[in-house]
């Protein structure tokens, strides 16, 4: 479960270019719940993610997970408790390093680090099993680079890395906004699966409002760095795209929207 | 080139072999610019000169030198870690500071060793030339080294080092406390330059501090030649090729400066060093652009 209090993060304070991209969001996602969260550009998504993550601590407000105050943990702290795939598929892994050797370092996320071989046989084994699972045809590459897969099938061995360290949070920052349509389609299949199987509390930015309505139990819509709309259940099952918009404009004050990556997808 | 010649090239090579793993630790794994090891190289050497002086047993002068260079690297990885000044500048004050510390620790600018008992003396009488037991222990010590090496950068810690090198984000983002592994990895690094300053030392009979000038890019040239000579992507084979490509590089010196013809004398080392990288580093570059150029032209036509 996480527990979010009132955050505040302002990037730049004291100059001229200071944001303040989020202004008080107020949360609480139950275990195993999957969350979309769709915005427009500059809405505090990513941020959101980012605070959740560790990567900006916010300088007001608490952060709880499962009971846990985290609110000051830096990144590698929390990275025993949260998961993440990013949108940028060379960002999620390590291009120079094997697929199994990205492999073991997420499964010893949350754990200390010792001196004992990273690549045992046992692992291996079982490295072998949970990527033949993914139906890639990658359990025979586990030597090769990861710089030599494709952008989707990096992803899924993301989302795959993000399930090995036994961690109950998944945070996805538009992990397919960087893949052509098929592949994208195929990476949320599998993250439909990954989640329902492994029972994630997850938490998915996306830009495609169709994603957003599809896929999950409950989605947020967050604007200028507040929470502006939260539906679920049988309200959000009765919406569409349209819908959504037209509730985006009612709760801002009537004010259209006018960005086009909230209407494209 | 004489037999005596080759011996010795083969035997500084060896010694200056640990420095080129050290360089490839930092700026290969960790690609962290470090230029500490131009003051930990002598600053090992200071050390295990004056302990040897003091009649401190040679293995343990050799291992306080190693931990004298991991101090050195603690301090360039506090600079840029902990107060964010940039790699480079961060290692060049540190090793600015250690000729200071280094003349501190001698009490003068060099220290011979004449009558002390080193790490070599043992073998020296088992019926061996001494030229060539010189470069026989170097050789095992490295030999160790990089067994002991190739098998941390595989355990877990080490893997997390290689990812902090690779993809920080990524692997703050898997847990790694990237800080500590630069610490560690900067540290490491520097050690066994420290140790190669002290097999210097006892290889040579004296500890001076003008000689680590350039050992930076000594220890860069070999990493290169290495990975010229021996392209591998795994790990292991690597470090061989690091120490692969220092002796090469000593054999290469020592062929350039006894080839009378060419005209070349022991001082001109420094240069034709830095031509050697600077030659290692363009080519690659070239070699790519040549390729580029030929595979563009039946693409182009699609």
């Amino acid at each position: 479960m996480i527990v979010v209090e009132d955050i505040h993060v302002t990037f730049g304070r004291g100059t001229p270019l200071e944001k303040h991209a989020l202004r008080g969001v107020d949360l609480t996602i139950p275990e195993g719940e999957f969350v979309t969260v769709i915005g427009s550009n500059g809405a505090g998504k990513s941020t959101f993610l980012g605070s959740l993550a560790g990567d900006v601590l916010a300088e007001q407000g608490r952060i709880s997970i499962d009971g846990t105050d985290v609110t000051r943990w830096d990144t590698p702290r929390r990275a025993g408790l949260v998961a993440r795939v990013f949108q940028d598929p060379m960002a999620g892994s390590c291009a120079a390093l094997t697929i199994e050797e990205n492999m073991a370092l997420a499964a010893a996320r949350g754990r200390r680090r010792g001196l004992g071989l990273a690549l045992g046989s046992d692992r291996r084994r079982n490295f072998r099993d949970r990527i033949a699972a993914l139906g890639l045809g990658l359990e025979n590459r586990l030597h090769d680079r990861m710089g030599l897969l494709s952008g989707g099938q990096r992803q899924a061995v993301s989302l795959l890395m993000a399930t090995l360290a036994g961690s109950k949070i998944l945070l996805l920052d538009e992990h397919t906004a960087a893949l052509d349509p098929a592949t994208a389609d195929f990476v949320l299949e599998l993250t439909r699966r990954i989640v329902r199987d492994n029972r994630l509390t997850t938490l998915m930015v996306t830009h495609s409002m169709r994603q957003a309505l599809d896929y999950g139990d409950r989605t947020l819509m967050l604007h200028e760095g507040r929470v502006v709309l939260d539906v679920a259940g049988d309200e959000r099952a009765g919406l569409d795209v349209p819908h959504l918009l037209a509730l985006f404009a009612k709760q801002r004050g009537g004010v259209e929207i006018s960005d086009d990556s909230l209407l494209i997808g | 080139m004489t037999e005596i010649a080759l011996f010795g090239a083969i035997e500084i090579g060896l010694v200056y072999a640990l420095v080129a793993i050290g360089v490839y630790l930092s700026f290969r794994i960790l690609d962290f610019p470090d230029l500490t090891v131009d003051g930990s190289f002598p600053l090992g050497a200071a050390v295990c000169a004056v302990l040897l002086i003091a009649g401190v047993n040679p293995w343990l002068a050799s291992l306080a030198a190693a931990l004298a260079g991991a101090a050195a690297g603690l301090v360039t990885a506090t600079l840029n870690v902990r107060f964010k000044i940039l790699h480079l500048l961060a290692s060049i004050l540190t090793m600015i500071a250690l000729f200071s510390v280094n003349l501190r620790v001698m009490g003068r600018p060099n220290v011979a060793l004449l009558m002390q008992d080193t790490v070599l003396t043992p073998f020296y009488g088992l019926g061996i030339p001494d030229h060539i037991v010189r470069p026989l222990v170097v050789g095992v010590i490295v030999a160790v080294v990089v067994l002991l090496l190739a098998r941390f950068l595989s355990s877990e810690f080490g893997l997390a080092m290689r990812a902090t090198g690779v993809n920080a984000r990524m692997a703050r983002a898997q847990g790694v406390n990237t800080d500590a592994h630069v610490y560690a990895g900067i540290a490491l690094s520097n050690a066994l330059t420290g140790l190669a300053g002290a097999l210097f030392a006892q290889t040579n009979g004296f500890a001076d501090v003008t000689t680590g000038i350039g050992t930076i890019v000594v220890g860069l040239a070999a990493v290169i030649v290495g990975e010229t000579v021996l392209p591998a992507r795994a790990l292991a084979l690597a470090l061989v090729g690091c120490v692969a490509g220092s002796i090469l590089y000593r054999l290469a010196v020592q062929l350039a400066l006894s080839a009378d013809s060419i005209g070349l004398q022991a001082s001109d080392l420094n240069l034709v060093t830095a031509v050697l990288v600077a030659v290692a580093l363009i080519l690659p570059r070239l070699k790519a652009k040549a390729s580029r150029s030929v595979s563009r032209s039946p693409s182009a036509a699609k």
